[in-house]
């Protein structure tokens, strides 16, 4: 097994439960931002160098940047600050538990009849083949993103610009 | 022996899990959103994990769609928080009583 694998594996589990546990949302934000590098690290070490470059500037550099500066624009004395948990945490556990069983026996951990897994770091997810690839096969698909961005802009602009108190 | 692509499909199952229990269990709407998010890194976990297993260019390439609508969905759902929060004066989800239908 890959040692730093294991070691970030470890580190982004810890973050995921700590965003669940911190009284502070921007804690709890710091702990999210955390949580992104380390899977962006287990992409790298996976040679999967694209999607770790992807998940260092959308999320940590962009979704995270958005969503600490609505912390920043909201109220910090809220009653949810001190009353941290809902009254369901206990059916949340164990729905919860149920469904990490169901989603293990469905994706097949450590399935015998499984293929054989290529090693670690032969995949040719290099910059040069991603982006011949990307721009070759994906172009129309990149173009119905950018439409899909836009309708992201103008949902956010007409939510923002009702009236508070209606 | 667990291999790695077990060990970190393993992962996303348990990252998944543990921001379901965050969405269900926490008050604040930010929180929540916020565990939305892990749940959806969890996915794309398993699916850059099964496109190295399956060495496919295009399920890597596509990661960079989910990675768009993520982008799409935080802005929305951001200011849908602002939104929610000037109207309600609170973050409390134990307030949001007025949503119909």
């Amino acid at each position: 097994m890959n040692i730093m694998i294991g070691i970030f594996a470890s580190l982004a589990l810890i973050a995921a439960v700590l965003v669940v546990v911190l009284r502070q949302p921007m804690r709890a934000a710091l702990a999210l931002i955390a949580h992104m590098i380390c899977l962006a690290a287990i992409f790298a070490c996976l040679n999967v160098h694209v999607v770790a470059l992807f998940q260092v500037l959308i999320y940590v550099g962009a979704v995270m940047v958005l969503m600490i500066y609505t912390i920043m624009l909201l109220d910090d004395s809220d009653p949810s600050y001190v009353k941290v948990f809902s009254r369901w945490s206990v059916p949340a556990i164990v729905v919860a538990a149920v469904v990490m069983v169901a989603l293990g026996v469905l994706l097949g951990i450590a399935a015998p009849h499984a293929p054989a897994a290529p090693q670690i770091g032969t995949a040719p997810f290099g910059f040069p083949e991603f982006s011949i690839a990307f721009m070759s096969r994906y172009w129309l698909h990149f173009e119905i993103a950018t439409a899909l961005l836009a309708i992201g802009i103008v949902a956010a602009w007409t939510i923002l610009s009702q009236r508070a108190g209606r | 022996m667990m291999n790695d692509y077990d060990l970190l499909i393993g992962l996303a199952i348990a990252i998944f899990t543990t921001g379901l229990i965050g969405v269900v269990v926490r008050r604040n709407l930010l929180v929540v959103v916020m565990c939305v998010e892990v749940m959806l890194n969890a996915v794309v976990l398993a699916f850059v994990t099964f496109a190295a297993r399956s060495q496919s260019l295009p399920g890597v390439a596509m990661t960079f769609f989910i990675y768009i609508a993520a982008a799409c969905e935080i802005a929305v759902a951001m200011s849908i928080v602002v939104l929610l929060a000037k109207r309600r004066g609170s973050l409390d989800l134990a307030h949001g009583d007025e949503l119909k239908g």
